[in-house]
């Protein structure tokens, strides 16, 4: 008799998780190496209905909750309902499975189903179904593509230098980097500096044509304010979790992200979609805010999903390692997060990118994040970063680097959002098969500086 | 095809960032890999350095000899990077004697914790020299050093509630990033007690020599602190009001 075949699905799903310290922090996690298969063999068993009767917190305390449960797609779920989740997971990796039939099945998919069998699955199984599935989004680029993987230029300053953020974004644009968004963090909460930075993108792209879009992380409120203000807001972001106590915590709730999302559209400065979201996430977050109900934090990750696709976003990003290592210790459990993230989200249909990334207080290092990368470029992951030398010195974390998008696109035979690389064509820094050129010393991007 | 790195005039003193880098390929060059290599292992090192206590005390002076030492309830570093909750707890054989404390009812503990990395609390020091007098001149009663092994910025509430400070002020060794391992963060609390959140606390951040320098660092940290003690409170409210301050005196 499996001990926890009559267990609630919360507690199931929890232990059934691979080892990872944020859920031993809260302690949810298995407590033995045959605790945690049983209970995988007790969760293959489940049948995928259980989790539409049986939400794992609860409809009317939670907003998340009602989301995934108002917003399910019962005529797409058909297909699957007779399965469980074992028999889900074989699925997804026979050859039915294909591009066309997963797109068609996201919508009847929860975050819970969709965690419950990345839960049976190993990291290959991960990558495999996952590069099956391509979420294309629209923008001045084009980013998801088959065969392309695209990069976020990010240029974070300490104090928000303009010089200096120009100077990382020119240096991130001569190697190639920057076809999903030139995104940077800001480290001032202050209007007006944030003002000044999203002007001084907008121009830079205007100036040069280039077919990106900026984005200046800052909270959805804030970029309220600056889109009253008439600023050329491209990209809305925000951090979401995926319970609605954590996204209290970030200080937002469905209907300001709402709102925002119609003040961005109203600025119309998406010439090829209504995709003006970007939105970043990562495991642990509902932990850290006391936020997390008692469910495992990969299943919490997966509800922050279904946030995101409410809202059609151009770009999705799991921050894996940021967080740090009480939520997941070593590249082990840094690497593991990164594939199920980028699986859970791709099947239900986001345009997963991920900030392949770690602390210097976490057991992981540049070799882990080799690893990482070349597992998701190989899993088709939209898009990474582009940090110059992988060394933010903002957030003071390390993260990929413009020669590490280069690395993963020769490897993988993987090219530029189709767009970009012409782009870059033009100004001479690649060549026709997409390979940076020596022409960036004194090309006139540089006169950006001036 | 290879490329030297950018040589521009003024260009790579823009930023801190690592710009301008060459390439052999695609790769970086075996010169910016172990550059890249030596700053996070100092960063590594930095973070399970164990704090030199005795050190620390010779550094404090006259302050030294009565510091209180303390540990919380993480064991090991190992521990301490896992359980935040521990490291925010005080060992309990380290009670009694907080407990017992003639100084009762003080303003102000000081509370020098180890943190993410033990090398930053060596510029705790040259801090409390600047701080210290100006507080004594404005008549504030300060309770014994305290000095704090695997600790979190929330081991001073327990610290502060059993020494019955009105006030904590944490020094604490920062997360080292790669370009610099040695940052001192510096946290107030306003009637610290189990339980406080981060929202209920003013910090200062990055001190150190080449960052925030620990003269400036300690007149802001006098400043909040004097606002704190006359508005009694510490957190969101205070910094809004010190930003407005700041503000409309450089204006």
């Amino acid at each position: 008799m499996n001990r926890w075949t009559s267990c609630d699905l919360k507690t199931l799903m929890a232990k059934a998780s691979p080892i990872r310290s944020g859920d031993q922090l809260a302690g949810l996690a298995a407590t033995s190496a045959q605790d945690m298969v049983s209970a995988r063999m007790a969760l293959a068993d489940q049948p995928l209905k259980r989790f539409l009767a049986e939400p794992i917190i609860p409809y009317e305390s939670d907003e998340v909750t009602r989301l995934i449960c108002d917003s399910h797609d019962a005529d797409a779920f058909a297909p699957l309902s007779h399965m469980t989740v074992g028999a889900f997971r074989d699925w997804l990796l026979s050859d039915e499975a294909d591009a066309v039939t997963l797109a068609r099945l996201a919508r009847g998919l929860t975050p819970e189903m969709v965690a419950a069998a990345s839960k049976l699955m190993r990291n290959q199984d991960l990558i495999l179904a996952a590069s099956r599935i391509r979420c294309v989004t629209r923008f001045r680029s084009t980013v998801g593509l088959p065969g392309r993987l695209s990069s976020r230029l990010q240029p974070n300053h300490p104090t928000d230098d303009a010089a200096a953020i120009l100077a990382s974004t020119v240096d991130g644009l001569l190697l190639g980097a920057g076809d999903a968004t030139l995104g940077v963090n800001p480290a001032s909460d202050n209007i007006e500096v944030l003002g000044a930075l999203v002007e001084m993108l907008a121009e830079a792209i205007e100036r040069f044509a280039i077919p990106t879009q900026s984005c200046v992380l800052t909270h959805v409120s804030t970029a309220l304010d600056l889109i009253a203000q008439g600023r050329p807001v491209d990209l809305v972001f925000q951090s979401i979790a995926g319970t609605q106590a954590a996204n209290s915590a970030f200080g937002i709730d469905l209907n300001m992200l709402r709102e925002a999302q119609d003040a961005a559209l109203s600025l119309g400065r998406n010439p090829a979609s209504d995709q003006v979201m970007y939105f970043e996430t990562g495991q642990g977050s509902a932990l850290s805010s006391h936020a997390h109900h008692g469910v495992d934090q990969q299943t919490l990750e997966a509800r922050a999903y279904a946030v995101a696709r409410a809202f059609d976003p151009f770009l999705v990003n799991t921050v894996v390692g940021f967080i740090g290592p009480e939520y997941l210790y070593d590249g082990k459990q840094i690497i593991r997060a990164g594939l199920e993230d980028h699986f859970c989200g791709k099947l239900l249909g986001l345009p997963m990118g991920c900030d392949v990334c770690y602390t210097n207080h976490s057991e992981a290092d540049q070799d882990d994040m080799d690893v990482l990368l070349t597992l998701l470029a190989a899993s088709g992951v939209n898009f990474v970063m582009g940090v110059p030398g992988a060394d933010d010195v903002m957030l003071n974390y390390q993260s990929t680097s413009f020669h590490d998008v280069q690395y993963a696109r020769r490897l993988l035979n993987l090219r530029a959002a189709p767009e970009f690389e012409a782009w870059l064509q033009q100004i001479g820094l690649v060549d026709d098969r997409g390979r940076l050129t020596p022409g960036r010393m004194d090309h006139p991007l540089t006169g950006l500086l001036m | 095809m290879s490329e030297a790195p950018i040589t521009r005039p003024g260009w790579r003193a823009l930023t801190p960032a690592r710009i301008g880098l060459g390439r052999t390929g695609v790769s970086q060059t075996t010169a910016d890999n172990l550059s890249f290599a030596m700053d996070h292992a100092r960063a590594r090192d930095a973070v399970h350095q164990p704090l030199d206590v005795e050190r620390l005390v010779n550094e404090l002076g006259d302050a030294g000899p009565s510091a209180l030492i303390v540990n919380s309830q993480a064991t090991d570093r190992a521990t301490y990077l896992t359980r935040p909750d521990l490291g925010a707890r005080l060992d309990p054989r380290a009670a009694p004697e907080l407990d017992t404390c003639p100084v009762r009812g003080a303003d102000l503990a000081i509370v020098l914790a180890d943190g993410l990395s033990s090398l930053s609390l060596h510029h705790a020091p040259a801090v409390l020299e600047h701080l210290t007098p100006q507080l004594l001149a404005d008549g504030w009663r300060l309770a014994p050093l305290v000095i704090a092994r695997q600790s979190r910025v929330a081991l001073g509430d327990e610290i502060g509630e059993r020494l019955g400070v009105a006030m904590v002020l944490v020094l604490i060794g920062e997360r080292p990033g790669l370009s610099a391992a040695d940052g001192l963060g510096a946290y107030l609390t306003w009637s610290p007690e189990v339980g406080r959140t981060n929202a209920e606390r003013n910090c200062v951040s990055n001190i150190r020599p080449q960052g925030l320098a620990p003269r400036d660092a300690a007149q802001t940290l006098y400043w909040l602190m004097t606002e704190a003690r006359r508005r009694r409170l510490t957190g969101v409210q205070l910094k809004d009001q010190s930003g407005l301050r700041q503000i409309s005196s450089s204006s």
